[in-house]
């Protein structure tokens, strides 16, 4: 007979949701109970290398929102990462064979601290933390992400941006070789994303390593990527190579694509339509599969909220300027 | 058998269950039991049937040039069935859109309709295969004479609507409207061809 041992299942393969997110109140209710644990003894980032390993030290945020998340199938599935093709189910297709170690990160520009740095001591110095955050999609859709990453603020002042320092520029690795969709020219590659230094010095935005206290998967972004959860999906940034402290605005891709459609700012805002579509409602993805016809019916839209519903931590960055004209 | 009755008899139910296989498809999906419909629902279903909608016209389209290269004329008799089940699956296209997308919130789809151009321009061709499909019939055929063909020469507008509403809808990747466009140019180009150069090719 042959009897199953229990090394042979992965926690990360039995672990529900349900039994996901009670142990993460329960971590919450372990953190509010000895603050110690979080402040004082915080553990330094590292990444397994291994896919799907499971991150250490993580720490909840209280920053996350206490919507459900979405399924991991929901999250690991439905992607937009045009370096792995342009259907959304193509980054999952066509990423698992990218191998994203040795990876590492070269910080240029406008700063004291400039260099190209390893992965592993790029991310050390700096606590996980869990950051459950909705995430808007230019398209109209939205989902609830558990995220594991490091604060970018606090990266960012690591680096000691000079005054001339007006905007961080993120680049995604271009090799066409390990990413099949930069064989084409769907996009300018490589993808470059940007932030003002005031948004990205905002307590909110984190560079991810995670998801749902897991790796990275490929298709994801892995190893690093940036959320910016006030600002629809295509600023948030994958497979981050390069980071540069610039003087001037970087032309960033969907700019460049078009124009008239995407903005530098693409802050989520239900006021402002796409030119083709409007903004003013979203549909929270994922339904349970094969639920039939009536689980369709229930699954309406839901209006979308300025700023992703993030507008007391960030509106501020945004007085007096016409989000009209910047969008 | 006569080629008549076999048609009718053996191909034409035939033809019909396999053009209904994509919406037993869907359901199956729906129940999850040929599959799923992935993360997001509603857009995988509103996509299939206008995609299919699309290749009925196209198909549809196919038969008349088809017929005439081949002189196989018994093809006449899949015309009407095919062009229903284009407005068949346009339709459920749109009332996916209605009813699911939109849940019937009649301000958000009146918007829709008059202010974007692309829902507009589907909204046109889905009114053209309406009346198309309702003038259909035999008997319609026989009331409107010479008028019929001139009002059925209007599914190539809404075909072209269609390939557009489906064009201007994508984010950035349009191989897949480019394909279904020049599906369309051939056909178009063919016509044209037929009409104007062909008789002068024959008085050659």
């Amino acid at each position: 007979m042959l009897i199953r041992k229990p090394a042979d299942i992965r926690p990360s393969e039995i672990t529900t949701k349900e039994s996901y997110l009670s142990r993460r109140n329960f971590m919450k209710a372990a953190a509010l109970a000895g603050g110690s644990l979080v402040a004082g003894e915080a553990l330094p980032a590292i990444i397994p290398e291994a896919r799907r390993a499971k991150l250490e030290g993580v720490v909840p945020s209280e920053y996350s929102t206490d919507e459900t998340p979405n399924s991991y199938t929901d999250v690991t599935t439905y992607n937009n990462y045009y370096e792995f093709g342009v259907r959304k189910e193509d980054p999952y297709q066509n990423s698992q064979e990218f191998e994203p170690h040795p990876w590492s990160i070269e910080v240029t520009g406008n700063a004291e601290k400039t260099g190209t740095f390893a992965l592993e001591d790029f991310v050390k110095p700096y606590t996980l933390e869990e950051r459950i955050y909705r995430l808007r999609c230019v398209e109209a859709w939205s989902m609830v992400i558990p995220w594991v990453g490091i604060s970018l603020a606090d990266v960012i002042k690591q680096f000691k941006p000079l005054s001339s320092a007006k905007y961080v520029v993120f680049e995604t690795l271009h090799d066409a070789k390990r990413m099949p969709g930069q064989r084409s020219r769907s996009l300018r590659w490589p993808y470059v994303e940007g932030l003002t230094i005031a948004e990205a010095t905002n307590p909110l935005p984190i560079l991810a390593v995670g998801v749902y206290g897991e790796v990275l998967p490929n298709q994801n972004g892995a190893p690093i990527r940036l959320i910016v959860p006030w600002k629809y999906g295509f600023k948030s940034i994958k497979g981050i190579v390069k980071i540069h402290f610039s003087e001037t605005r970087p032309r960033t891709s969907w700019e460049l694509a078009a124009p008239h459609e995407y903005g530098f700012y693409a802050n989520v805002n239900p006021e402002v339509s796409h030119p083709r579509w409007s903004q003013a409602r979203e549909r929270r993805i994922g339904s349970e599969q094969g639920g039939g016809l009536q689980s369709l019916f229930s699954a309406a839209k839901q209006p979308t909220v300025m700023f992703n519903g993030y507008g007391e931590h960030v509106a501020h960055l945004y007085d007096g300027l016409d989000l009209r004209k910047n969008f | 058998m006569d080629m008549v009755r076999q048609v009718r008899f053996i191909w034409k139910p035939i033809v019909f269950l396999a053009c209904l296989l994509p919406a037993f498809h869907a359901v199956g999906d729906v129940y999850g039991i040929t599959g799923d419909l992935g993360p997001n629902p509603i857009e995988n279903l509103q996509d299939r049937f206008g995609n299919w909608g699309l290749r009925f016209i196209l198909i549809t389209l196919t038969i008349t040039p088809f017929r005439l290269r081949t002189g196989w004329s018994w093809l006449a008799r899949f015309r009407r069935m095919l062009g229903l089940f284009a407005f068949f699956y346009v339709l459920l296209h749109f009332l996916t859109w209605l009813f699911l997308d939109q849940g019937l919130l009649l301000s958000a789809i009146t918007e829709d309709i008059v202010e974007r151009p692309f829902i507009t321009i589907g909204f046109a061709a889905l009114l053209i295969l309406t009346a198309l499909a309702v003038t259909s019939t035999v008997k319609m055929r026989q009331r409107l004479g010479r008028r019929w063909q001139k009002l059925h020469n209007w599914v190539y507008v809404a075909a072209l609507l269609g390939v557009w509403h489906y064009w201007w809808q994508v984010k950035l990747d349009a191989s897949e409207p480019i394909v279904y466009a020049s599906v369309l140019a051939v056909l178009l180009i063919y016509r044209a061809w037929h009409r104007y150069a062909k008789p002068r090719g024959k008085r050659a």
